[in-house]
């Protein structure tokens, strides 16, 4: 098994399945020529050339909604947004139109195409470079959502997601492109829907996807060092959701915290929450706590944007008055 | 199905053939909009009286495997092409044997099968997907072209600027056989073309990126043909796109719930009546000898014939089967349970 950065895991997958598939290609903003803002397109408009490798204008619902087209008539677009925040621009085309038009066609159309990009926060972007919008497209039936948090994730559920019949909301993060890990050779397949236990305890259930597993797991590590030990569920995809897993491990250890990036009012934490509230209640020893985002815009000051996102610290003391 | 022509020109034959598609297209309009008065067809019902002409000469002028986007005013298109009517009218009823099982509605037919890839609800959000599937069909280097229909209202929006300034960039490439087809109905709702464009010469703004750009008389289906058969012939020719405005006029409300129409005035509606596309055909075709008070009544007889079997056929169509709700969400079984 290679050892391999995320950004190299994501992009050594669309080599792969561009090679098997030439109905796959690429379109965003600065792909091609530029490499792509963080990178993971570099190198592929020499290897595929401009018809299959798009450099786009900045017009997210124009080539969003291309995209869907194109998927309508079996091309398998793969689409960056160069920050989720700018998928908003396109929501009707994503939510209106490739959500919805499979079922309103009365299944006669599908629209298999995977938009992917840096979701959630970088390091000083302000308020509208920073949104997680896993709740928000969480919410429509007829989308995917992804959210890989390793690099064999990433390779994984990339993979899947590009061999899916219908739309997948790929989440990435700045701070994990260039996380190292070793990766699976091969075809290898990350199932939509599946979670990932990635680490076990016995003592307190912990929930998380994404870029907060690793925090995550530091926690996790610190509290084992006191005697906690901590089941970490990655949930890996948002829609579906895997809560049999988390249901599971919570009968076991009868405690669980939620945490997430953001969110908080109307987030994933509390989805989960509530599907371990109705499934698994009379198994419950304390109330289920969550760590979530601060509930303001993202500030620019470093020492407020810190403040506003969780990390190791709040969700140690989060698991300690859990177990107490 | 619509006549189609092989050779420019049209001749008395084809346009007797396009007579009996519109008075077709009509018959059906106007039992719909009974059928909603009724409470058999619910929620939007957005009919296409007074714009026959142009659906009529756009289908003539394509092959039967080019591929037609359009906004929600969509039943004419299936009609002529060659979809079963009464599949239509049971998809307004919301019958299991409609087009879409039920699922879309009238704002939203599909035939795929038929190349007609839908009805779309939101003004304007067709456009970039019709450009989209234009280079579809361009990047398996096939001759196809994609026709979008659009309205008036939506040239005012973002997904139109930014959608066609994606066709007229790949259409350098030769990537992208898309013609526009604007029915410039004079009215976005409610609100007239001069009182919601700052430029009201509609088709100028094709310039803009770089697609070549006619008008037309859009109640008149021969002028319509004529036009977009040479539009449609250069898309296929050369990968651009091509794009024309036909001036036409809808008589019927925006949607069949829209009765009061305090935007216009009856005496427009008059005045736009008096160049009725059937009404101007029928005279022609009478002058050409063509046609007499027999044959108008039995082709009268026979659209309204069809359009009766297709709402006996809505009518005794069973409602979609509970189990239906949860189907066509998603294409493959999937893990999870949530």
């Amino acid at each position: 098994m290679p050892d391999l950065t995320y950004r190299d895991a994501l992009k050594s997958t669309l080599v792969e399945e561009m090679d098997r598939d030439p109905r796959v290609l690429l379109m965003g903003e600065d792909i091609g020529v530029y490499g792509g803002t963080f990178l993971v397109t570099e190198g592929l408009l020499a290897r595929y050339g401009p018809k299959r490798v798009i450099d786009t204008p900045i017009s997210e619902a124009g080539f969003i909604g291309c995209g869907i087209g194109m998927a309508m008539l079996g091309l398998r677009p793969v689409i960056e947004v160069m920050t989720w925040n700018f998928s908003l621009i396109a929501a009707d085309q994503i939510i209106q139109n490739a959500a919805k038009i499979r079922y309103f066609s009365g299944g006669q159309a599908g629209v298999p195409m995977v938009i992917r990009g840096p979701n959630g926060a970088g390091v000083q972007l302000s308020a509208q470079h920073s949104q997680a919008l896993e709740a928000l497209y969480g919410y429509f039936p007829g989308l995917y959502v992804a959210a890989p948090a390793t690099p064999a994730d990433a390779r994984g559920l990339l993979r899947t997601a590009i061999r899916a019949s219908d739309p997948v909301i790929f989440l990435e993060n700045a701070s994990l492109y260039g996380l190292r890990g070793e990766v699976p050779d091969g075809d290898y397949v990350v199932p939509f829907g599946r979670a990932a236990v990635a680490r076990h305890g016995r003592d307190v259930t912990l929930v998380t996807h994404g870029r907060t597993l690793h925090m995550t797991l530091a926690a996790a590590a610190h509290l084992a060092a006191d005697g906690v030990e901590c089941d970490v569920i990655d949930l890996r995809t948002l829609r579906p959701l895997d809560m049999a897993t988390v249901v599971e491990s919570v009968r076991r250890t009868h405690r669980a915290v939620v945490i997430e990036d953001q969110g908080g009012l109307y987030g994933v934490a509390g989805e989960v929450m509530a599907g371990i509230y109705e499934r698994a209640f009379d198994d419950l020893d304390a109330p289920v706590v969550r760590v979530s985002g601060e509930d303001v815009p993202m500030p620019y000051a470093r020492t407020l944007e810190l403040l506003a996102q969780p990390n190791e610290a709040k969700i140690v003391e989060a698991v300690r008055r859990t177990v107490a | 199905m619509v006549k189609k022509v092989q050779h420019p020109g049209v001749d008395t034959d084809v346009l007797l053939e396009w007579y009996r598609s519109m008075v077709f297209v009509r018959h059906f309009e106007e039992q719909a909009e009974r059928s909603f008065r009724r409470g058999k067809v619910g929620g939007y019902l957005h009919l296409y009286i007074g714009q026959e002409a142009v659906a009529v000469g756009v289908l003539g002028a394509i092959r039967d495997d080019d591929i037609i986007f359009a906004s929600y005013r969509d039943h004419a298109y299936v009609l002529l092409r060659g979809t079963d009517p009464g599949a239509v009218m049971a998809e307004l009823y919301g019958k299991s044997t409609g087009l879409c099982k039920g699922k879309g509605g009238s704002m939203h037919l599909f035939d795929v099968q038929r190349g007609f890839y839908g009805g779309y609800g939101v003004v304007g959000g067709h456009l970039p997907l019709a450009v989209g599937a234009a280079y579809a069909l361009r990047y398996d280097h096939g001759d196809r072209v994609c026709v979008c229909f659009l309205g008036d209202g939506a040239m005012n929006t973002g997904a139109f600027h930014e959608a066609l300034n994606l066709a007229g960039l790949w259409g350098h490439a030769g990537l992208c056989p898309l013609v526009l087809v604007v029915e410039n109905n004079q009215y976005g709702m409610g609100t007239s073309v001069p009182r919601s464009s700052a430029v009201p010469a509609l088709a100028s703004r094709f310039d803009a990126y770089d697609i070549p750009n006619e008008v037309c008389d859009g109640m008149d289906p021969q002028a319509v043909y004529d036009v977009v058969r040479r539009g449609v012939d250069e898309a296929r020719r050369t990968g651009r796109p091509w794009a024309v405005e036909t001036l036409t006029y809808r008589y019927a409300a925006h949607g069949a719930a829209d009765l009061l129409q305090p935007y216009r005035a009856k005496s427009e509606v008059q005045e736009w009546r008096q160049r009725d596309p059937i009404a101007q055909t029928e005279q022609r075709l009478r002058h050409a000898g063509a046609l007499d008070d027999a044959k108008v009544e039995a082709i009268a007889a026979e659209a309204e014939r069809r359009v009766q079997e297709a709402v006996t056929f809505a009518e005794a169509s069973p409602d979609p089967a509970p189990e239906e709700l949860y189907t066509d969400v998603y294409g493959e079984a999937r893990d999870g349970d949530r």
